[in-house]
Formats: C-alpha cells, sequence, structure tokens
C-alpha cells in the first residue's frame, strides 16, 4: 500500500521521533525524575505517611479532573469546581448538622446531598451553555463566584463540624491500607477512562470536541453531549467535596479555594488539548500527581509557598504550549 | 495591446495531484474592464491569488506597469504596487468606522498619533469623488453589503491603486446596487484605473466590460472584445470539453419514488444578508436513480440538500420517504433515523474529524447498531463493518487507528462516503464528492455512487463540474437563483443547454437559442 510505504520511509528519514515521544511519555519521564530528585534532597519524602498524603491530596482534586478531562475534551472549560465543591460539601454538612449531627448513616445523607446538588449545580451550567448559547468559561467564571456566595450565606462564613466516626472515615479511613479516598479516585478513574474509551457516549464526547459541525451533521445531539460533561463534572465536584469534608472533619467556606487551577492544569499538563477532541483520562490521572508531587516536594524543600505558584504556573504554559506545538506538527498533512 | 497595464505569461502552478494554472496568459490595458470568465475549477481564483501575492506561482512573469513583479511578493507589496483584490468575502472589520477601514495600516499620523481630523476629511474626499452616500464616521457593521462593497472600493483607491480586482462583486447585490456599482466602476474607469471582473452573470460582463479572457480547466482558451461576441459564444468557450468521465450505464431498475420533495420554500435571512432565499422547490428521486443538481454556487442546490436532510430549517414545504411524510424535520438526526445520508460539501469543515482515526471517523453515526450491554462499542463487529467497507471501497490506509487527516483527500472521501453507506440510507445526497481530490480517485467515487444507485438507492449528486453531473447521473435538475428551472433526462442533455438554466442573465430567447 503506497501510504504505508511512504509513512515507513519518512520514519526512517526522520530516525527517532524525540517529539511524538515526548507527547506521550514526557510528563510520565519528568514525574519520574522529580520523584528522584526529591527523594535524594529529602528521604522522608518516600516515607509511607508522606506518599499516602500526596495520594490523598492528589484524590480529592484528581476525582474532578476525571469530569474535567471530558469538559476539556468537548472543547470547555469549567472554573466552578472549587467553589461548587465548597458548596456541595457545606450543603451536605448543613442538613446532616440540621438533622442533629450525629447519627447512623450520617455520611449517606452527606454524600447524597453533595452528589446532588454538585449535579444539579452542573446541570445548570450545562443547559446554560447550550441554550443560551454562553461561553462555558463566562458561564462556570459566574457559577464561580455564584457558589462561594452560597457557601458563604448558608452558614455565615463559618465552618459545620462535629461529624461522626462513620462520616469521617470517607476522608480518613483505609481498606487495606489504602486510604479511602484514593480507592474512591482509583474507582472513579477507571469508570471514567472506560466509558470514554469504550462507549458510544464517550465516541461521542470526542467527535463533538473534534469538530462539533461534523458532529451535528453525524446526527449526534451535539447540545446534550456538550451539557452532560458540565454534569458529570458536578457530581464529581460534589462527591470531592464531601470526601474533602470527611477528610478535614469541617466544610468549610474556603474549601477547594483554587482548585479549578489545579484541576486544569492536571488535565492540560496530561496532553488533553485545550482545542477538544484529543486526550484521556490516564494523562489527567499522570498529570494530577505531577502537581501534587511537585507541590509536596517543594514544601519538604522548603521552598516558599509564593515560589510555589510560580513554578506550577510556569509549568502549566509550558505544557499547553507544547501541545500547540505538536499539534502544529501533526497538522502538517490537513 | 501596446500600452497594457497588466501583462501576465505562462503563469504555471500545480497543488499536489491538481495542475491549477497550466501555463495562462492574460493582459488587461489601462483603463480597461476585463472579465475574466471559467467554470468553477478552470483557475480563476488560482491566477487572483497569484495577483494579490497570495500564491506563489511556480513559474511565468507578471509585468506590471511597465516592470516586472517578484514572484515572492507579499500582499502587501503587491498593493503598494497598485494591484488591490476585493474578494467576495469583503477584508472589513466590521466594528470599526467607515474611514478607519479605509486606512487601516496605513493611518495618516501626526506626532506619532493618528490625525482623525485629516483621516475622516481624506475619506469623505473619496467617498464624495465616487459619488457615494457614505458617512466616513459609520460603523461598517450598520452598512448593507452592497455599501460594504462600496467602502472595499473606496479603501483601494486610498492605496491608488491602478488595477482593482473583483471577485464575484455582484453576487450578494441586488438589481439596483449592481446598476450603482457598474456606474462606479466606469467612473474608475474614466479614471484610468483598470478592472479585473470575475463574475458568472454574463449579462454584467456583456454591460460593463470592455475585453474578456476565458480560462478553462487550467488552460488559457482565449481572450477577446465583448462587443465581438454574444452571450452564448462566451458559454461555449467556457465549456468546451476535454476531460472525459466514465459514464453511468443505464440499469434500468429504476424503481418507484423514494424521496419526493414538495414546495420547498424559505425567505431570505435578516442577519445574515449571504442566505440563500428558497422558492417553491419540488423534485423526486427513484429508487436506483442518480439525480444531478446542477448550479452555480449560491443557486440552491447545497441549500436544498441541507433541507431535505434537516441540517437546515425551511418556511415551507414537505419531504417525503417512501410515501411517508418526515418534515418537518429538526435536526440532521431525524433525517438519518429517516433514511437519509449526505455526505456533505465541505470536507474538511464539515465531514471530517481530521485527528481522529479512521475507526472513528468511519462508523460514528452507526455505533447504535454496533453496540453490546446496550452502551458499550462492539469492537468486534465494528472491525468487521471497517473491514467490509475498506474492500468495497478500496480505501487505502495503513491501519484503521490512522488519523484520517493523514490520508488522500480521495480516501478521506471514501472513508466518509463509508460512513454514509454503512448507515443503510435509502437516499444519499453527495455534495461535491469529488471536489479536490484527484483524477483516479474521482473515478473510483463515481463508481461507488453507482453501485448505490445499483443497490436500488436514491441518490442525488450536487456538483459545481457539469460534466461529472452530466457523466454520474440519470436525470439532472438545474438551479437558478433559488429556483428550479428544469429538469431533463442525461442523455438530452449538453454543457450549452444546462449552462442556459443555471446562469444568470442568459435570457429566455438564448434558451431557444441554445435548444
Amino acid at each position: 500500500m503506497a501510504n504505508t510505504m511512504v509513512t515507513a520511509k519518512e520514519a526512517g528519514r526522520r530516525g527517532f521521533d524525540f517529539v511524538g515521544f515526548m507527547e506521550k511519555y514526557g510528563v510520565l519521564l519528568f514525574l519520574i525524575l522529580l520523584i528522584i530528585l526529591f527523594s535524594a534532597y529529602n528521604p522522608r519524602f518516600l516515607s509511607a505517611r508522606n506518599i499516602t498524603n500526596i495520594l490523598t491530596e492528589v484524590s480529592i482534586y484528581g476525582i474532578i479532573g476525571v469530569g474535567m478531562t471530558y469538559v476539556i475534551l468537548t472543547g470547555g472549560v469549567d472554573l466552578a469546581v472549587g467553589s461548587l465543591l465548597a458548596f456541595a460539601a457545606m450543603g451536605g454538612a448543613y442538613v446532616v448538622q440540621a438533622l442533629g449531627g450525629d447519627f447512623v448513616l450520617s455520611w449517606l445523607v452527606a454524600l447524597l446531598i453533595s452528589c446532588a446538588i454538585g449535579t444539579a449545580a452542573g446541570y445548570l451550567h450545562g443547559k446554560t451553555v447550550t441554550k443560551f448559547n454562553v461561553p462555558p468559561f463566562i458561564v462556570t467564571l459566574g457559577g464561580m463566584t455564584v457558589w462561594r456566595g452560597m457557601t458563604l450565606i448558608i452558614n455565615d462564613g463559618g465552618p459545620i463540624s462535629g461529624f461522626d466516626a462513620g462520616y469521617r472515615w470517607w476522608g480518613r479511613g483505609d481498606i487495606l491500607g489504602i486510604p479511602v479516598p484514593v480507592l474512591v479516585f482509583m474507582i472513579v478513574a477507571l469508570a471514567g477512562y472506560i466509558v470514554l474509551r469504550y462507549t458510544r457516549y464517550g465516541r461521542q464526547v470526542y467527535a463533538v470536541g473534534g469538530n462539533p459541525e461534523a458532529a451535528r451533521l453525524s446526527g449526534l445531539n451535539v447540545n446534550y453531549v456538550l451539557a452532560s460533561v458540565y454534569v458529570i463534572t458536578g457530581f464529581l465536584a460534589g462527591l470531592a467535596g464531601f470526601l474533602l469534608s470527611a477528610r478535614l472533619g469541617s466544610a468549610e467556606a474556603v474549601a477547594g479555594m483554587n482548585y479549578e487551577l489545579r484541576v486544569i492544569a492536571s488535565v492540560v499538563i496530561g496532553g488533553t488539548s485545550l482545542f477538544g477532541g484529543i486526550g484521556g483520562v490516564g494523562g489527567t490521572v499522570i498529570g494530577a500527581l505531577l502537581i501534587g508531587v511537585l507541590i509536596n516536594g517543594l514544601v519538604m524543600m522548603n521552598v516558599s509557598p509564593y515560589y510555589q505558584q510560580v513554578i506550577i504556573g510556569v509549568i502549566i504554559v509550558l505544557a499547553v504550549a507544547f501541545d500547540t506545538y505538536a499539534k502544529s506538527r501533526r497538522g502538517g498533512r490537513k | 495591446m501596446a500600452d497594457a497595464l497588466l501583462r501576465v505569461r505562462d503563469v504555471r502552478k500545480t497543488f499536489p495531484g491538481v495542475v491549477a494554472l497550466d501555463g495562462v496568459q492574460l493582459t488587461v490595458g489601462r483603463g480597461e474592464v476585463h472579465a475574466l470568465l471559467g467554470e468553477n475549477g478552470a483557475g480563476k481564483s488560482t491566477l487572483l491569488k497569484t495577483l494579490a501575492g497570495a500564491q506563489r506561482a511556480d513559474q511565468g512573469t507578471i509585468d506590471f506597469d511597465g516592470r516586472t513583479l517578484s514572484p515572492d511578493d507579499t500582499p502587501i507589496q503587491r498593493q503598494q504596487a497598485g494591484i488591490v483584490t476585493i474578494y467576495q468575502e469583503f477584508n472589513l472589520l466590521p466594528a470599526m468606522s467607515v474611514a478607519e477601514n479605509m486606512y487601516i495600516g496605513r493611518e495618516p499620523l501626526r506626532n506619532g498619533l493618528i490625525d482623525w481630523q485629516q483621516m475622516f476629511r481624506d475619506a469623505q474626499k473619496i467617498i464624495d469623488d465616487l459619488g457615494l452616500e457614505l458617512g466616513p464616521k459609520t460603523q461598517v457593521r450598520k452598512l448593507s453589503v452592497a455599501e460594504q462593497q462600496m467602502v472595499e472600493i473606496s479603501k483601494a483607491l486610498t492605496m491608488n491603486a491602478q488595477l482593482i480586482i473583483m471577485d464575484e462583486p455582484t453576487a450578494a447585490l441586488s438589481g439596483r446596487e449592481v446598476d450603482k456599482l457598474h456606474e462606479i466602476i466606469r467612473d474608475l474607469k474614466a479614471k484610468g484605473i483598470s478592472i479585473i471582473y470575475v463574475s458568472h452573470k454574463l449579462n454584467e460582463v456583456k454591460a460593463v466590460c470592455d475585453r474578456y479572457t476565458v480560462f478553462r480547466d487550467g488552460k488559457y482558451i482565449t481572450s477577446g472584445s465583448v462587443a465581438d461576441v454574444t452571450v452564448n459564444d462566451m458559454v461555449r468557450q467556457m465549456v468546451g470539453r476535454d476531460v472525459e468521465f466514465l459514464k453511468k450505464q443505464a440499469t434500468g431498475t429504476v424503481g418507484d419514488v423514494v424521496l419526493k420533495i414538495q414546495g420547498v420554500s424559505r425567505a431570505g435571512s435578516v442577519s445574515d444578508p449571504h442566505a440563500v432565499v428558497l422558492r417553491d422547490m419540488s423534485v423526486e428521486v427513484r429508487a436506483g436513480e442518480i439525480v444531478g443538481f446542477a448550479g452555480l454556487v449560491g443557486a440552491g442546490r447545497t441549500e436544498l440538500a441541507r433541507v431535505i436532510f434537516g441540517a437546515d430549517p425551511c418556511d415551507e414545504g414537505i419531504v417525503y420517504v417512501n410515501g411517508n411524510q418526515i418534515s418537518p424535520l429538526r435536526s440532521p438526526k431525524q433525517g438519518i433515523d429517516a433514511g437519509i445520508a449526505l455526505v456533505p460539501e465541505d470536507r474538511k469543515q464539515q465531514a471530517c474529524f481530521l485527528v481522529h482515526s479512521i475507526r472513528q471517523n468511519m462508523t460514528l453515526p452507526s455505533l447504535g447498531r454496533l453496540t453490546k450491554w446496550k452502551y458499550f462499542i462492539d469492537e468486534a463487529a465494528e472491525t468487521k463493518l471497517i473491514e467490509e467497507y475498506r474492500q468495497k471501497l478500496r480505501v487505502k490506509m495503513a491501519n484503521d487507528q490512522v488519523a484520517i487527516g493523514t490520508l488522500s483527500g480521495g480516501n478521506q472521501q471514501k472513508v466518509i462516503l463509508a460512513r454514509c453507506m454503512a448507515l443503510k440510507p435509502k437516499v444519499l445526497i453527495v455534495d461535491e464528492p469529488t471536489r479536490g481530490i484527484d483524477v483516479g480517485a474521482k473515478a473510483e467515487v463515481h463508481q461507488v455512487l453507482f453501485d448505490m444507485a445499483r443497490s436500488g438507492i436514491a441518490v442525488i449528486v450536487i456538483s459545481s463540474e457539469l460534466p461529472e453531473v452530466m457523466a454520474v447521473s440519470d436525470r439532472i435538475v438545474t438551479f437558478r437563483e433559488g429556483q428550479i428551472t428544469g429538469s431533463m433526462p442525461a442523455g438530452e442533455a449538453t454543457e450549452e443547454k444546462l449552462m442556459s438554466r443555471m446562469a444568470i442573465g442568459v435570457g429566455e430567447h438564448h434558451v431557444h437559442a441554445a435548444e
């Protein structure tokens, strides 16, 4: 076949495809490099306690990152996840408190309420994007301040605490040594991966992000797909909110501050294109781990939090710059 | 011509697989209005881009105003030399004023800042010279299409243009506006400015042009004085032919009416001045029949197809498939569910997911039939389907994981055709099936269409290339300005006959003359 021959010949001439290799494995390599570097500097970095710590921290925003992967695959973005996390957690905790605080299955009430709030808010985002044609950036920018404001309104800005052991187990417990939030993250990531990779719906998410007009002309309900990804992300933000409140032992008005940045960074560093249509959950998990390791390692190296922000910002921009560069190379024969 | 302003000689331009310009020539005198004629794909646009500096010719020379232009000129250098092009899609900034648009990038300065007074004064002077009623401070988006065009012309004058190239300048203008434009063209001519006028509207060419040049299939055919020829002569020179397509064999198996369209109408749109008005369109297509839609761009062919498919709304009209009314369709999904498949006009923008795999591209709309456990894709069944159509359509691909964007145009189109065939449609509409693909692949795509028809599908083929329409169709329906102007068996059709029903300004007596 002519095409195959040309491809083989070109590959032979170019030799090792460095950009292609880095596109696939660069982030993973960088992650491993960081781990080696940090553990060389401070042996405690690789202690079981610290690893558990990092993984639990990563899990909270990693869960949202799975949903954000879907959103960014459609070419959108969700800036409201941090505020929504706080609002959902506060809502759940508020109901638990109103019902007496520590009662059997209080965790279940909180879990259901938090997830319901997240799902409903996500539905609102999605409908506003599709029905009124407001860009996702604006809708969720609005959502970001609205949900934060609602969080403050619920309990006048104060925290709600006093959860029972069953509630706190979800944040601090473990099964066979694996922290519960990490287990939840693993389940969510696996489910997110399977849906994206093996279902019809997953294909539709890619299609809508890759070329919305072609998707419409292929008979897809583009608005349905677009709205659905915000619902998924909202649900997961609610779930993460519940886990965070269980971990901290209280629902706080400032919870999840700036999480949107971390979540979006995880997705983008993980190779999902902001232009939509390219990427996946696997990359997001690596991206979330990278950020978690970076933040934790910098703390252990006694780098001031001020510098941490600078470093993370620079890494995000570099990741996107590389994505754009790789895209321009891919586009060689469009 | 001793006093030639522009002399193009032996210009050649090739794209991968296509010779767009094959040693063409063009000579335009000072103060002359010169019509550049040819069918779609004749090479007019390529030459215009070459003149404007937007494309580099492979060989040949362009002499302008007594000197030879460098082939490496940028569009700005060509403008400075005095060649200004007004494209069909205007290059105006809607949110800025008329004067700002006229002087953009060349604003008069005073002490390093824009001298607004000077700019508005200069703009007003040029507008007055042209006898226009435009306020230099008016926002361009508030202007009509005709007025925006006047802004483009005014802008050209601020650049001291000696040659203004107008690509289909009257495509979106009403009759009175066309007259006004022609008045201004005569005015420019009197000032010694030359014009290249590209239009399908031959009556306008007769009305306003001095000389004409005809291109066909990338080659120079002839040129002469407009006064010496009739509209029909020009049509004949444009369509004279040497490309041969494989003819569809009459199958004799044409069956019942599958698709019936009755009285489809659509008013224009306020928000989109380019929207095509559809007037009372009715068509029938039978099983096993290929019906060709012939017409110029904007005549309503593509627009009607999109209405039938559910991609665009219409105001009135009923669509039947196998006798069942399926309209009004609100989305392409409903069209597909009713048994209609569409291969859209613009492969890259409307059909392909360029960065996605052949697999993803080919099966997307059929996934509903390729599932297990309701939501999951049955990849084994999917692989089988892809392999079936890969063989049937002879798609050349390394494997189905390769991005469709890396395939040649012909193979991309085969994947899109496979996508439609996999839906097992009753009606297949193919818009510009072979645009931008090479000759060999064209024949293969045509063969696929013949096979589809033979299997009993009602097929509609839309093409801007008349020889293609004539070769693949059993029957040809002609379109002009949002109306259906006729229907004839392909066996009786000649390019002159079709052209006379498609071209604007070929009056009724010409129709009779051609028949």
